[in-house]
């Protein structure tokens, strides 16, 4: 997995609360294997009419916003399925970090497996991110994990919290399953354990 | 010394807990883990570290997802991909020995069904599975997660997953349910009010006389929905109600160890004085027949209702996304929930396929035609029995509905073919009224099997009440 320190690209305003992973990814893409084709199914919906043209409406569709690959979205962002192809496809569409007021608990979880880096902040401050994006179209945020500061266009700076161990993972581009299996005794003497009581969990 | 009182979670999660970490998180051991088709990506993830399921006893694969509800021929499938997708679940599972209830397994269905009704899901258990709807395994007493891909990997090589200790809030429904009033409008109604974020970061235990008194499958609805509230899980103490419903099911302990799984489930339940996070705390009275008219769960209303106008909304943001709303769903401001004319009924999924709900569909069905397509898909191949030796079956046959033979997720999302159209108006009793979760430009009304039934024979949203006494 790509470690997370520093980043800095344009970002996109996304207004809407409770963008789910069914806008992300429609449910009809999910059965395909993680391939090249996996970056145009993001926001697929949202991006293509039904005869597959560009809306012209949707913000990442905007000549200022086609290069963002940060996304600062309002309230509950990811919520609702837990399809892991949500973040696949914002992943390989090229987004590295999503800030918002909340998110979908497992879109949340899943971000951390792939080096997308999901920033909460309080609602006040995501939407002076996203009135100064709309003010000037096309401006950076660079988000700092290593500092834990989200700098964005107007001078605006904020600070977030992250849990330790997810923000050691990303800065290191740690594997899971890989660390997990440093805690093998443990886990060990954890099942010998459990099962000796009964009754089985 | 006496401990701290403490809540169900907590007891649950304390017994799960292998070790916790210098940055404080916690390795939760995981008892029971259910694999669907969409398991793929972290099988090839297992399988490219050359490692194989560390506890294939505790996992339990079942195709529920692209599995035909018209019959298993192959031209049932929707495509050949839908067919390999399911013939690789079913290699995955024998490749690692893993506990498989195949096609034509008559056990086989909805995962979130099939689980409670083999006693695979029991009381005082972590239970996970690559689904968000994992939360419905918590009305017996379980703590039960949706992962993705990625930790569904991690559970099958470790059987184990790193966790942040989530917080805890109560949910307490006090008084009485009124006549007419289901599981699913009481989940809708507290959606409602506590938002589709309200449970962010928290486990819920739902409580008082309101869901003391539910049964199980009514109590399966409650938990099911508790991901669309945003949180981590929902659950309910074991209770009589429980023990009733687990003993003598195929994979329940019996003899001896269900006296010892007995005593231990006693011991579940809150203490009394357990401190909770957060505390909300409805009148069951209040909870009428519910109805969704947007695109979130949270956009729920009694069917006594109309639908909601932007203009009354301050927030430029808010009253933006309700226009957006409204336009999706084809609705006018102000006009009567009961006036919303509907072109589809589905009646299944995780949330309403059960027993209990095809005999409220059936109650209001029985005499009656349905004026609308109207399909209905059993949760599980044993449902699809039980309610063909009730007779269920041919109600729906006679008011001319479409009764499906085979079991599975179907219409909720659709990617096994069963789609609701563009611009075609379903009321459904799934989960989910998100823009296209039912196909694209699928516009979906949330509502209870009853109330389903009443759109179906009357062709709009209708207070099933006021068919009730015909």
């Amino acid at each position: 997995m790509e470690p997370f320190t520093r980043f800095t690209a344009i970002a996109a305003p996304m207004d809407r609360d409770n963008i789910d992973t069914d806008q992300i990814i429609p449910g009809r893409y999910l059965m395909m294997p993680r391939d090249d084709r996996y970056r145009t199914y993001c926001f697929h919906d949202l991006r293509l009419d039904d005869e597959g043209n560009e809306v012209a409406s949707f913000i990442l569709n905007k000549p200022a916003f086609r290069g963002a690959s940060i996304i600062v979205a309002a309230d509950n962002f990811g919520c609702g399925s837990s399809r892991e192809g949500a973040v696949f496809t914002l992943v390989d569409a090229g987004f590295r970090a999503v800030i918002a007021s909340s998110f979908g608990d497992i879109f949340y979880n899943n971000s951390f497996n792939n080096g997308l880096l999901p920033v909460v902040l309080p609602e006040d401050a995501v939407s002076a991110l996203r009135a100064a994006l709309h003010d000037r179209p096309g401006a950076e945020i660079t988000v700092d994990l290593e500092a834990q500061t989200v700098t964005g266009p107007g001078n605006l700076n904020f600070s977030f919290e992250i849990d330790p161990h997810r923000r050691h993972r990303l800065l290191k581009g740690l594997d899971a399953v890989g660390y997990t299996l440093t805690f093998e005794d443990d886990i060990e003497a954890f099942e010998r354990r459990y099962f000796a009581d009964g009754p089985l969990g | 010394m006496a401990s701290a009182p403490r809540t169900m979670f907590d007891k649950i999660w304390e017994r799960h807990a292998i070790t916790v970490n210098a940055a404080g998180q916690t390795l939760l051991f995981i008892d029971r883990h259910f694999c669907h088709e969409l398991s793929f990506h972290a099988y090839n993830m297992l399988h490219a570290r050359d490692m194989s399921v560390r506890r294939p006893g505790q996992t339990f694969a079942i195709p529920d997802h692209y599995t035909p509800t018209t019959g298993l021929d192959k031209k049932d499938f929707a495509t050949k991909a839908h067919d390999a997708l399911v013939a690789n679940l079913c290699n995955n599972a024998r490749r690692n020995d893993v506990t498989l209830f195949g096609l034509d397994d008559r056990r086989r269905g909805i995962i979130h069904v099939v689980g409670p009704e083999q006693g695979i899901t029991l009381p005082g258990m972590t239970i996970v599975c690559g689904d968000s709807h994992t939360s419905t395994h918590g009305a017996l007493g379980a703590f039960a997660f949706g992962i993705g891909a990625s930790d569904v990997s991690h559970v099958l090589a470790t059987q184990t997953l790193w966790q942040p200790r989530p917080k805890t809030m109560r949910i307490t429904v006090t008084g009485s349910r009124p006549t007419g009033v289901s599981a699913k409008d009481i989940i809708l109604a507290i959606i409602g009010h506590i938002g589709a974020a309200g449970g962010t970061g928290h486990v819920i235990e739902y409580a008082g006389p309101v869901i003391e008194a539910l049964s199980i499958e009514e109590r399966l609805t409650i938990c099911n929905m508790s991901i669309e509230a945003g949180a981590r899980a929902g659950m309910i103490a074991p209770d009589e109600t429980t023990y009733d419903y687990i003993a003598g099911r195929p994979y329940a302990p019996a003899g001896e160890e269900w006296d010892t799984a007995l005593a231990f489930w006693k011991s579940l339940p809150s203490d009394p004085g357990a401190a909770f996070d957060r505390e909300v705390t409805l009148d069951g009275a209040d909870i009428a027949p519910m109805v969704t008219w947007g695109t979130s769960p949270e956009d729920a209303l009694p069917i006594t209702g109309s639908v909601p106008d932007p203009a009354a909304v301050e927030d430029e943001d808010r009253r933006a996304a309700m226009e957006r709303k409204l336009a999706y769903m084809g609705l006018t401001a102000g006009m009567k929930l009961s006036d919303i004319a509907i072109d589809k009924v589905f009646i299944g999924s995780c949330t309403n396929s059960r027993i209990e709900d095809l005999r409220a569909a059936a109650e209001i069905a029985r005499g009656r035609r349905a004026k609308v397509s109207t399909i209905i898909v059993p949760g599980s191949g044993l449902i699809r029995a039980q309610a063909e030796e009730e007779g269920l079956d041919r109600v729906f046959v006679e008011a001319g509905i479409d009764w499906r033979p085979q079991a599975g997720c179907s219409m909720c999302l659709g990617v096994n073919g069963d789609t609701v159209g563009p611009q075609e108006r379903c009321a459904s009793t799934s989960n989910r009224n998100f823009e296209g979760r039912q196909g694209r430009g699928a516009r979906t009304h949330l509502v209870g099997p009853a109330m389903a039934m009443a759109a179906a024979v009357t062709g709009r949203l209708t207070d099933v009440r006021t068919l009730a006494g015909d």
